[in-house]
């Protein structure tokens, strides 16, 4: 890992890009702690990605094929051909500079080339020298420069250096969406093998094991059962989920992450917890070895990549021959299955409309997809007062809620989470509103850029976010941020420590099961990381509920 | 390519389209070819390739729909959505979409971000540049709708009314004898003042002049100089007249209708009389006419048909197909089960098929094989 600078040089940062030497005439540098590794090839050889090899981006020399050149411009005429969005954004741009000073790259790293409009221009610019007469005839001055190597390595580290948050698109007058740009612009690097470890390793192993950190089905089991040793502990009560049981009524589907790294851990025994508590209620489910991961890191791969693993969710459930499906907490999971799923593997025909066994409520917006948010759910659950909750178990929290930007700015899931974070908590406060909701900003580790070797970038990327919840820790002495990403969940303990170390992170259904009155429970003295309830700090030593350690996610 | 260059580049550029028509008018006397072949060239140029630029677009599909959503989605039934921001049907789509055509609700949202050392960041208002950017486009809407007293016998009444509002200021006396000035009609002010301060942003905001092509400024321009032109012929005929005795800028503006309904029911004629100016500005606007449809301009037919505001967030409850979707190879579970089988059976996971070794029969399910 490289070594981060101290967050007081970190700040140090100008806004103002150079005065007289113009952007392209402006050397890309791959930097430390700022790039992320190259792909390994056995991983791209394992899901049959081009030009596997051995590479590195800090090298001269990437190793291309000798006609990466045709690849690429013959991808971006097929693109261009293939999606209306990415050709209308090369086209009508005015430079307005709107989205400029929004992107938290650009706002805590200065680089100007990471303002959305900039990144795009990357692009744009090869676009108009290749499909454009006026940039064919007049070059520079139609703001047109020809696909160089330069050009190509300038792409790789810019468009490494987006998370696809959309944060920019809220603010463009015409909605043009960098992270499209940023997603085809990477579809288009992966034809010539040019990846990043961090991504083309979780593509294979979700391929091969169903989950991203290549969890085998019987660890994954074994993974949840310290789980349950830990909730008996708690709780006194021994829990039996299923695995790839056939006939139950929902498959549950959440970010593997959760089941391997803290404090994701604790989420996952939220869900455990609420599951059974709903299982003498009506609640049949069933969790799966085979989809054992709701994240989808083929999504910062290709489309086709992210098609391929997103299969496994239906074919499960078809397999199963469950009626419908439910998801855990997670960012990019849900963009995928809200604003993709259906199109590249449905219609899935052979469920059924998503009906709350507890309440009957009909969940009419998932009523093609067949699937349903665990926090819609949860939402619902409590409206109807089917849930018995002390939420004074959470009263050593005050709680700020970060919206991750996949289920704001790709869904709109916005006053769910509040709703059942302000039930199952006492002290809630948001954070200022430039900073939540559709215009949230992002962890500054989304879309593949969680590795340890860029976190320079990550720890810049996710100022903006640490600033704020700094704000309401200094103002209302905020100590918990609570999230319904799992990526969040990995990377912001680390921003966290950087920025502001008193503030600890949480998934939402941690709260929910900390709040939740199981039948039959002993009484509870910790909450689920072991920690003494608020009023049982002197209360013995219970025997820990220590949690398994897991490989940073 | 810097922005000093590219500053230069466009101004140039601009000159010279001035120079053109002022050389072949007033020194060749081409008053045919600069009133009548280019117009109808220009004419051309932007139907054509407005429909050239717009088909080109929609013959590229939208394969996912990937609204950009800024607010509550619709979920459950007691939670509000937002159904502007966060669009559920048609009805919601167009409402957001005339929100933005007509009022920029996007940039509205704008803010500027304030970078103080020691870790402060706050987000400033800045709404001026969506002040500038209505202004302008409002501005260039009135203007285009009043020529159209040039271009209609009889005018619409709509085109009076415009005026009438246009010239609520109207100063119809004279301020002293001998000087009368015109009515005076704002929009071309505001539109000036706009096209000014837009400018000057590129220059003064040190990511947008970073970020600025001559394709930026050379349309700024291109208006200042229509504009420009239009309001010397409109107001200063009358202070060179009271100044010099001699008036160079002042159109009859009977003879520029006689040409412009010439144009519209083609039958062309070149009426005496109208000066030189005339016919720059009458070129400038040609210009910008025929580079509409090749330019960022665009964007006044692209807003209507980007993905991200035209769509409804409705994925999960109506299915939208993509029309070139093809089928791609998966890891199925089959091949899984082949795969951890073993270790399945001895974590005690149910499995499709049992193994020869472990004859032991679990719970008998089927065998039934996913093919994708
Ligand atoms: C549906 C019609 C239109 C809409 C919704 C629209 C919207 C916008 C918006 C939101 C901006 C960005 C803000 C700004 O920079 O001013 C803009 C910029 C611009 N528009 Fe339009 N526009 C439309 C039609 C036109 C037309 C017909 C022209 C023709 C001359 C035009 C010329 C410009 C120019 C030159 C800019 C760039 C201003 C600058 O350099 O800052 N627009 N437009
Ligand atoms: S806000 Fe939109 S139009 Fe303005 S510079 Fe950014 S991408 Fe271009
Ligand atoms: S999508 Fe997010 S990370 Fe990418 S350019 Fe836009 S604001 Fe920056």
């Amino acid at each position: 890992m490289a070594d981060v600078p101290k967050p007081k040089e970190l700040v140090k940062i100008r806004h103002s890009p150079p005065f007289l030497t113009g952007w392209m005439n402006t050397p890309t540098e791959i930097k430390q702690g700022i790039a992320c590794y190259a792909g390994k090839p056995k991983n791209l050889e394992y899901v049959g990605l081009p030009n596997p090899r051995e590479w590195s981006p800090f090298d001269a020399d990437w190793k291309l094929p000798p006609n990466w050149k045709k690849i690429i411009l013959d991808g971006l005429r097929e693109r261009l051909e293939k999606f209306r969005s990415l050709k209308i954004f090369m086209d009508i741009c005015v430079r307005c500079g709107a989205c400029a000073d929004k992107c938290h790259f650009f706002i805590g790293g200065g680089d100007p080339k990471n303002m959305p409009v900039l990144r795009a221009e990357l692009l744009r610019s090869v676009y108009r020298k290749e499909y454009t007469t006026a940039g064919k005839i007049m070059g520079a001055f139609a703001g047109a420069r020809e696909l160089t190597e330069d050009v190509l390595k300038e792409w790789w580290s810019y468009f490494f250096q987006c998370t696809e948050c959309r944060r920019c698109s809220v603010f463009c007058p015409y909605g043009i969406d960098t992270a499209e740009i940023t997603i085809i612009g990477r579809e288009l690097l992966n034809l010539i093998g040019l990846n990043t470890d961090w991504i083309s390793a979780p593509v294979a192993n979700c391929y091969r094991t169903g989950n991203h950190l290549g969890i085998q089905p019987h660890a994954y089991k074994d993974m949840i059962d310290f789980f349950l040793d830990d909730i008996e502990d708690i709780t006194g009560i021994r829990l039996e989920p299923s695995f790839n049981r056939k006939g139950a009524e929902i498959l549950f589907i959440t970010p593997s992450g959760d089941v391997f790294a803290d404090p994701g851990t604790y989420t996952c025994m939220g869900y455990l917890m609420l599951f059974h508590y709903l299982e003498s209620m009506g609640l049949d489910i069933t969790w799966s070895t085979y989809a054992s991961e709701g994240g989808n890191f083929g999504y910062f791969t290709s489309h086709e990549m992210a098609k391929r693993l997103n299969a496994k969710m239906y074919a499960e459930a078809k397999r199963l021959g469950v009626r419908w499906i439910l998801g855990g907490e997670c960012g990019h999971m849900w963009r995928v299955v809200n604003q993709y799923m259906d199109t590249f593997n449905g219609p899935a025909d052979f469920l059924e409309e998503p009906v709350s066994p507890i309440t009957g409520t009909k969940f009419e917006n998932a009523k093609s997809t067949k699937m349903v948010h665990i926090i819609e759910f949860t939402a619902d659950l409590i409206k109807n007062n089917k849930l018995k909750l002390d939420p004074s178990r959470n009263d050593n929290l005050k709680i700020t809620f970060h919206d991750s930007c996949n289920p704001a700015r790709g869904m709109g899931l916005l006053d769910e989470p509040r709703y059942v974070i302000q039930n199952t908590c006492k002290y809630f406060y948001e954070m200022p509103e430039n900073t939540i909701r559709e215009q949230t900003f992002c962890c500054g580790s989304g879309a593949g850029l969680n590795a340890g070797e860029d976190m320079e970038l990550r720890m810049r990327g996710g100022m903006p976010r640490a600033n704020a919840v700094k704000y309401v820790h200094e103002k209302y002495d905020v100590n918990m941020l609570a999230t319904i990403c799992a990526i969040d969940r990995a990377v912001l303990p680390d921003l966290m420590k950087y920025w502001v170390p008193e503030v600890d992170v949480t998934g939402v259904h941690e709260l929910v099961a900390n709040a939740l009155i199981l039948e039959g429970e002993k009484k509870r003295t910790t909450d689920l990381r072991g920690e003494p309830l608020p009023g049982m700090e002197d209360m013995d030593e219970e025997e820990g509920a220590e949690q398994t350690e897991g490989a940073e996610a | 390519m810097n922005f000093i260059l590219g500053i230069l580049f466009s101004i140039v550029v601009v000159s010279i389209l001035v120079f053109i028509p002022w050389i072949g008018v007033w020194a060749w006397d081409l008053r045919f070819v600069f009133g009548v072949i280019v117009p109808y060239a220009a004419i051309a140029i932007f139907i054509m390739g407005i429909l050239y630029r717009v088909i080109g677009w929609a013959r590229s599909p939208v394969p996912f729909r990937i609204p950009t959503t800024a607010g509550q989605q619709k979920s459950l039934a007691w939670i509000k959505p937002n159904r502007i921001d966060n669009p559920s049907n048609a009805f919601g789509v167009i409402i957001r979409m005339a929100f933005e055509v007509l009022l920029f609700r996007s940039l509205f949202r704008n803010t500027s971000l304030e970078f103080r050392q020691g870790n402060r960041i706050t987000y400033e208002w800045e709404k001026w540049l969506w002040v500038a950017a209505l202004a302008f486009h409002y501005s260039f809407l009135v203007v285009v709708l009043r020529h159209l007293r040039f271009f209609t016998e009889p005018i619409p009444a709509f085109v009076h009314w415009i005026e009438n509002l246009d010239g609520f200021l109207e100063m119809g006396i004279a301020p002293f004898s001998g000087f009368s000035l015109p009515g005076i009609l704002i929009s071309g002010f505001v539109l000036l003042a706009a096209l000014t301060y837009l400018f000057l942003r590129r220059l003064y905001i040190s990511q947008t002049r970073y970020i600025s092509l001559p394709a930026d400024y050379f349309p700024l321009f291109l208006i200042i100089g229509i504009a420009t032109t239009g309001v010397l012929m409109r107001y200063m005929g009358a202070f060179m007249q009271f100044i010099f005795g001699a008036d160079w800028f002042s159109v009859p503006v009977v003879n520029v209708k006689e040409l412009a309904m010439g144009l519209v029911t083609f039958h062309p004629v070149i009426p005496e009389d109208i000066g030189t100016i005339f016919y720059i500005h009458l070129f400038l606007v040609s210009i910008l006419l025929a580079y509409f449809p090749f330019s960022k301009l665009m964007h006044m037919g692209g807003i209507f048909l980007s993905p991200t505001r035209n769509l409804s967030n409705n994925n999960r409850m109506v299915r939208h197909v993509n029309p070139w979707d093809y089928p791609v190879k998966t890891h199925t579970y089959e091949e899984y089960e082949d795969e951890f089988r073993e270790k399945m059976v001895e974590a005690g996971l149910p499995v499709e098929k049992i193994s020869e070794e472990s004859a032991e029969d679990k719970t008998g399910s089927s065998e039934e094989a996913e093919k994708e």
